[in-house]
């Protein structure tokens, strides 16, 4: 087939009517460009949103449960093996918090290739002393560094230097509802006391603040070493050890290998906040379902636009078919014209959208809820782009392809004649 | 012996809306090389129609059509499409160049189309043909800045861009006035005489017919005089 003369007749088509042919493009423009930008702004929040608890939350965490035993002395019996054995009023045994072994297990982790980094923590049940006040809450110990590079901690101190959690020792950054009830400032010694009655005094040298109030109101962070002699512990004590992955999808897997090999509880990110996932599929969901909602009028739009060019070319049609180009050369022409406007103006509508994606980027967005966030977040993921010019194409060959039809379709003879 | 160009075996033509008529009855005829053949007759009678089946585009008759040795039943559109571009020329009675194109670029279209020659070869074979018919200034210029007669004759070299077998013409002097009519006239007599070019001309210019070789009188579907 001989595609440049094809493409050489659709080109004059479309250029001797470009006006109509602008409106067309305009319509495929102006879709995407709302399609781009609405996806990314869309998904720019549900990455805001989803970062808000799964950034600081460990694709796989391993700690001690409290629970009961499932090893009760009645199942090891031999006398009772064949029967099954009902136990009343189980309490759980132990109470044992600590990860058994947990230098090992730390350096075991680490060497799995599928591992991004570790984080090992403490939590530590406390009561914040204010006067004759006391204030339930938790302190936990973390490695500020291993925290700031895995779970962004030092992104949520709003006041003071996170590494000073580290290099002043007996210090603490209190959650910033925890802050305003005590009426601490940077630089105050804050009384502390453990659930098992044991009282520390620690400076305090910084506020967090994660955006969830209800949070901020309990947690304060300290060092793991800090956290330790708080507790009357030695420095092997860990309760907590956090692993981030290299893929997120691998968490269930690997929580379950881990939970069998190093014998402690181990949960996985998807277990830990399955609704988050559910919101965010939602959210796109919508948008994807606006972006094609317009894009569906734009078609509607070339569709018209090539209906009334068909109308006006028929004489032009005739003599093309009369002087020896079959109906579907003619249709390859009125698909090119589509396919030519749905082309630049979905990538004219890449261009826009992207340049509206910078412009919402730069729109002031402060929120309390939100400290880090400073205009509205937009994400740029190429794979919109894609989306949005693969869509543009596919409306376009539809809304060109049924014109087209009825333009190859056209019987010369009743033109030529009918003059 | 001439070789026959067309031959027209027993051709029958039914109208079927809004009821059954009859348009052509039992055509039968053959063209030589070289003809100069004119088909006359009154309004209505079936001489336009007679022509669109012949030149392949209108498909739905009885009896055979042959051209150039091939019969013409059966084959699908694209290769109606093919043989109208390689063995037909045309010349309508509204001149229907195409007025996104230039001069140039209408009569070449066929000639891309066929893809025997690279375009440089097509646009010098354009370039020729419009020189032998006098219109080579006009060359570059939009085919709807053209006069009436200007145009014909550009419809004219466009018809014979492919070095068809024969041409056929749908009053294609129906709508110039006399000296227009007489050049275009002109042009067919020379290619005839000169080139050997086989010419169908649908015509009811008595005149015009008079001057052809050979006239094919029709009146009420049939063929009264050949």
């Amino acid at each position: 087939m001989n595609y440049k003369l094809i493409a050489d007749i659709a080109k004059s088509l479309l250029l001797a009517r470009w006006r109509q042919s602008m409106v067309a493009a305009i319509g495929v423009t102006f879709s995407i460009t709302m399609f781009i930008a609405l996806l990314g702004f869309m998904n720019g929040l549900n990455d805001l949103l989803d970062g808000l608890v799964l950034n600081r939350t460990p694709h796989v965490r391993l700690f001690n449960e409290i629970k009961p035993n499932p090893n009760q002395p009645v199942n090891l019996s031999g006398d009772f093996k064949n029967g099954y054995n009902f136990i009343r009023s189980v309490k759980s045994s132990g109470g044992r918090v600590e990860i058994y072994n947990s230098a090992a297990i730390i350096k075991a982790v680490k060497a799995d290739p599928r591992v991004r980094g570790i984080a090992p923590k403490i939590t530590a049940p406390v009561l914040y002393n204010a006067g004759t006040i006391d204030i339930t809450g938790v302190v936990s110990g973390i490695d500020v560094l291993a925290e700031s590079d895995l779970f962004f901690f030092a992104d949520y101190v709003r006041a003071g230097n996170p590494l000073d959690l580290r290099n002043v020792s007996n210090s603490i950054i209190l959650g910033k509802g925890v802050a305003e009830k005590l009426l601490a400032e940077i630089g105050d010694v804050v009384q502390v006391t453990t659930s098992k009655g044991d009282r520390l005094p620690l400076k305090m040298v910084g506020i967090f603040q994660s955006g969830i109030a209800d949070f901020d109101k309990v947690q304060s962070f300290a060092s793991i070493a800090t956290t330790q002699k708080l507790l009357g512990e030695p420095n092997s004590y860990i309760t907590d050890i956090q692993i981030k992955l290299k893929d997120l999808e691998l968490a269930p897997a690997v929580a379950k290998e881990y939970a069998k090999l190093f014998q402690a509880d181990a949960e996985d990110i998807q277990t830990a906040n399955s609704q988050f996932e559910t919101g965010s599929f939602v959210r796109t969901l919508i948008s994807y379902a606006v972006g094609i909602t317009l894009l569906v009028v734009a078609g509607f739009g070339i569709y018209n636009i090539l209906n009334m060019m068909i109308y006006e070319k028929m004489d032009t049609i005739a003599i093309l078919k009369a002087t020896g180009f079959s109906g579907r050369d003619v249709r390859k022409i009125f698909l090119g014209i589509a396919l030519t406007i749905g082309l630049l103006g979905g990538l004219l509508g890449l261009l826009f959208g992207f340049l509206l994606s910078l412009l919402i980027d730069q729109v002031p967005f402060n929120t309390a809820a939100l400290p880090t966030i400073t205009t509205y977040p937009v994400n740029y993921n190429p794979k919109f782009y894609i989306i949005g010019i693969a869509f543009s194409l596919i409306t376009t060959y539809l809304a060109g392809f049924f014109p087209a039809r009825k333009a190859s379709n056209i019987d010369p003879v009743i033109i030529i004649r009918g003059k | 012996m001439a070789q026959t160009v067309l031959q027209s075996k027993s051709i029958n033509k039914y109208f079927k809306d809004p009821v059954t008529v009859q348009v052509l009855k039992d055509i039968s005829f053959s063209i030589n090389q070289g003809e100069f053949v004119s088909v006359v007759g009154k309004s209505g009678c079936g001489k336009s129609t007679l022509l669109y089946i012949l030149s392949t585009m209108d498909t739905d008759y009885e009896g055979d059509l042959i051209i150039d040795g091939e019969i013409m039943r059966g084959k699908n559109e694209g290769q109606l499409a093919r043989i109208r571009n390689e063995k037909i020329g045309f010349v309508f009675q509204f001149h229907y160049l195409l007025n996104e194109f230039t001069v140039l670029k209408n009569v070449m279209l066929p000639g891309l189309k066929l893809q025997k020659h690279t375009e440089a070869e097509v646009e010098h074979r354009a370039m020729e043909r419009l020189k032998s018919l006098g219109m080579e200034t006009l060359a570059l210029k939009k085919a709807n800045q053209l006069s009436g007669g200007e145009k014909q004759r550009v419809a004219i070299a466009r018809a014979l861009i492919n070095d068809p077998i024969i041409i056929m013409g749908d009053e294609p002097t129906g709508n110039l006035d006399k000296k227009n009519s007489d050049l275009v006239f002109d042009i067919f007599k020379r290619l005839c005489e000169e080139y050997r070019q086989t010419l169908l001309i649908v015509t009811h210019d008595p005149s015009f017919a008079e001057s052809t070789q050979r006239i094919i009188e029709m009146g009420d579907g049939r063929i009264i005089n050949q």
